[in-house]
């Protein structure tokens, strides 16, 4: 059927498009090289031993104490504002896309759909200010601290980033769900929740842990609202749980965010800081590695 | 992945590239239709300062374009030496290291004291306290004490505020109260802006702080320090940095790449003239003397 023209044409836009997405994957790769490689000189000064258990970070203290370049704090401070913006923003975007779209009237759900998605779109810096100005004051009042600047104050922020993403990736795993699964439901006698929450979710769980997934990345990523809001302080948790929330952390992109662009290309604090990279790539591609494999699960199983 | 270190060295290379074209200086004689541009780099404490002395030195100099961008002191010698800026403020001296470094890129690092500063210790305004020694100044950053009631005060607990390690207010602190290699605590909250610090003082019943004395207002209260338990509570004040009695009394510093000259040298003899020190007084520092 093919003419030899168009056959050509196909092989010139197969070519464009094969290696649009080559390239993507080279870029990756190559920063992460890069990265990889302005990161490992600084094993030479400073034993990989050290930056593992370090229990502090403070890059400019004096010899013969310092430096140190302790990954622990940075780490706990990421881990620890995400799982509490995971625990506040699921269920919250896991609501809005099961209400948007399972109950909602079509009229509704229009409206609602772009909101979210506006939602996702407010620049960091500006969610960043309001959380200085309003969270903080508000979280500080609320618990009873010292000072407002602290984990939870960041987890809270964070999760008002990932739930609109959460929500709108969730909404779409929920709306490939198909529409015989919701009539069977329905037709054998079950009620529309039970229909939802037996049949309709347990369908659509790999895209919903995916959209999770994808929302901690954004999290765990996230560096001007940490900076403004969660004070910096590069602290382990010696008081239990709900103390290390109330207080101030210093995350791994808040570090990498104060301190880049202030060191020399090619000193021990600058390769710490390529280090900081390293682990939060890593991080952040493990993330994306779920998401996906979780995601590829969920087509197997719908053409099964 | 982080934005910052990805674009941090383009922005760095970008920079130099502006500069190279910009800065090459009006030697073609007489003929005065040439402008120059110079970059002036650093110290947080000082960027209120050096933008006041810009605006008014620009105003004498139109043929001169001044920028001033904050950051830190660190900032200010890494740019100095990667010549990214012709001057790098800064509110510490320069260490030996970056001395070195800069040698090593074939820059002279040539200081000039421009200003003082009393380095002012500030709690919020309801703290009861009005005086510390630097012995509990230093108990207090190491969280060896931890409650105010410890040093005199109410049963509140302490909220430490410091500097990000890029700032020079922050490795001063550190080498004059805590003394040089002796570790922050791990709980101090290190922001990233002289005003944070400002904000948050004003902020929280318990919280101490350290800024440079034009940064202090209304909102935050200064605290008289004494050299030790036998000697006088000092505050921080032009007057206390001029006869010596301040502790915490520090210079504050421009650098450039070598003998100054050209646009360089116009702006240092300007800053370090009358008209500068002018301005250095009204936005409540002190002269360079």
């Amino acid at each position: 059927m093919a003419t030899p023209k168009r056959s050509l044409r196909e092989r010139a836009v197969e070519g464009v498009v094969f290696s649009g997405g080559m390239a993507s994957i080279v870029l990756v790769a190559l920063i992460f090289l890069f990265v990889l490689k302005e990161a490992l000189p600084l094993l030479k000064d400073y034993p990989l031993s050290r930056f593992l258990t370090d229990r502090g970070w403070q890059p400019t203290l004096a010899p013969p104490e310092g430096p140190w370049f302790g990954l622990l704090p940075n780490v706990w401070g990421s881990f620890l504002v995400t799982a509490g913006a995971v625990v506040l923003s699921v269920p919250l975007a896991l609501s809005t896309a099961v209400f948007t779209s399972e109950v909602a009237p079509s009229w509704l759900r229009d409206m609602l759909k772009p909101l979210v998605e506006l939602l996702a779109l407010v620049p960091s810096v500006a969610i960043g200010f309001v959380g200085a100005v309003a969270i903080n004051p508000l979280v500080k009042d609320l618990f009873g601290l010292d000072t407002g600047k602290s984990a939870i104050a960041g987890s809270i922020m964070l999760a008002f980033m990932a739930a609109p993403t959460i929500a709108t990736i969730a909404e779409d795993a929920i709306n490939a769900v198909p529409r015989s699964f919701r009539d069977g439901s329905l037709a054998l006698g079950a009620t529309r929740w039970q229909g939802i929450s037996g049949i309709v979710l347990p369908a659509a769980k790999p895209g919903i842990l995916a959209a999770v997934m994808l929302g901690v990345g954004r999290a765990v990523g996230e560096t001007m609202v940490v900076i403004m809001v969660t004070g910096n302080a590069g602290v382990l948790p010696d008081k239990g749980i709900w103390y290390a929330f109330t207080h101030s952390v210093r995350t791994i992109t808040g570090t990498i965010g104060a301190e880049a662009l202030e060191v020399a290309n090619g000193e021990p604090h600058y390769r710490a800081l390529f280090m900081l990279g390293v682990v939060l790539f890593t991080i952040t591609f493990v993330l994306n590695a779920i998401a996906h494999y979780s995601l590829g699960k969920g087509d197997r199983r719908a053409q099964a | 992945m982080c934005h910052v270190c990805r674009f941090g060295p383009a922005l760095v290379a970008v920079g130099c590239i502006a500069l190279a074209g910009c800065v090459a200086p009006p030697k073609e004689g007489s003929a005065g239709a040439e402008s120059a541009t110079l970059s002036v780099k650093g110290s947080d404490t000082m960027v209120q300062l050096a933008q006041a002395w810009a605006e008014a030195f620009m105003k004498a100099r139109p043929d001169v374009r001044v920028s001033v961008t904050g950051g830190g002191s660190n900032t200010g010698f890494t740019a100095l030496i990667s010549k990214g800026a012709d001057v790098a403020n800064a509110s510490r001296a320069i260490k030996p290291e970056e001395t070195e470094s800069a040698a090593r890129k074939g820059v002279t690092p040539k200081e000039f004291v421009v200003a003082q500063d009393a380095l002012s210790v500030i709690v919020n305004k309801a703290n009861p306290i009005t005086e510390l020694t630097l012995a509990q100044l230093k108990d207090i950053y190491t969280a060896k004490v931890t409650n105010w009631k410890d040093v005199g005060g109410s049963d509140t607990p302490i909220v430490l505020n410091a500097r990000e390690s890029s700032s020079g207010t922050s490795t001063f602190f550190q080498e004059h109260v805590l003394g040089k290699g002796v570790p922050y605590a791990a709980t101090a909250m290190l922001q990233p802006a002289t005003s944070q610090i400002v904000a948050g003082v004003a902020e929280d019943a318990g919280a101490i702080g350290y800024v440079g004395l034009g940064y202090l207002n209304g909102s935050v209260k200064a605290v008289r320090l004494k050299k030790d338990a036998a000697s006088d509570a000092v505050a921080p004040s032009i007057d206390n940095v001029v006869n010596g009695t301040y502790a915490l009394a520090r210079p504050l510093f421009e650098y450039t790449n070598g003998e100054p000259a050209g646009a360089v040298k116009i702006w240092l003899d300007w800053v370090r003239g009358p008209e500068g020190q002018a301005i250095v007084k009204k936005l409540d520092f002190v002269p360079a003397q």
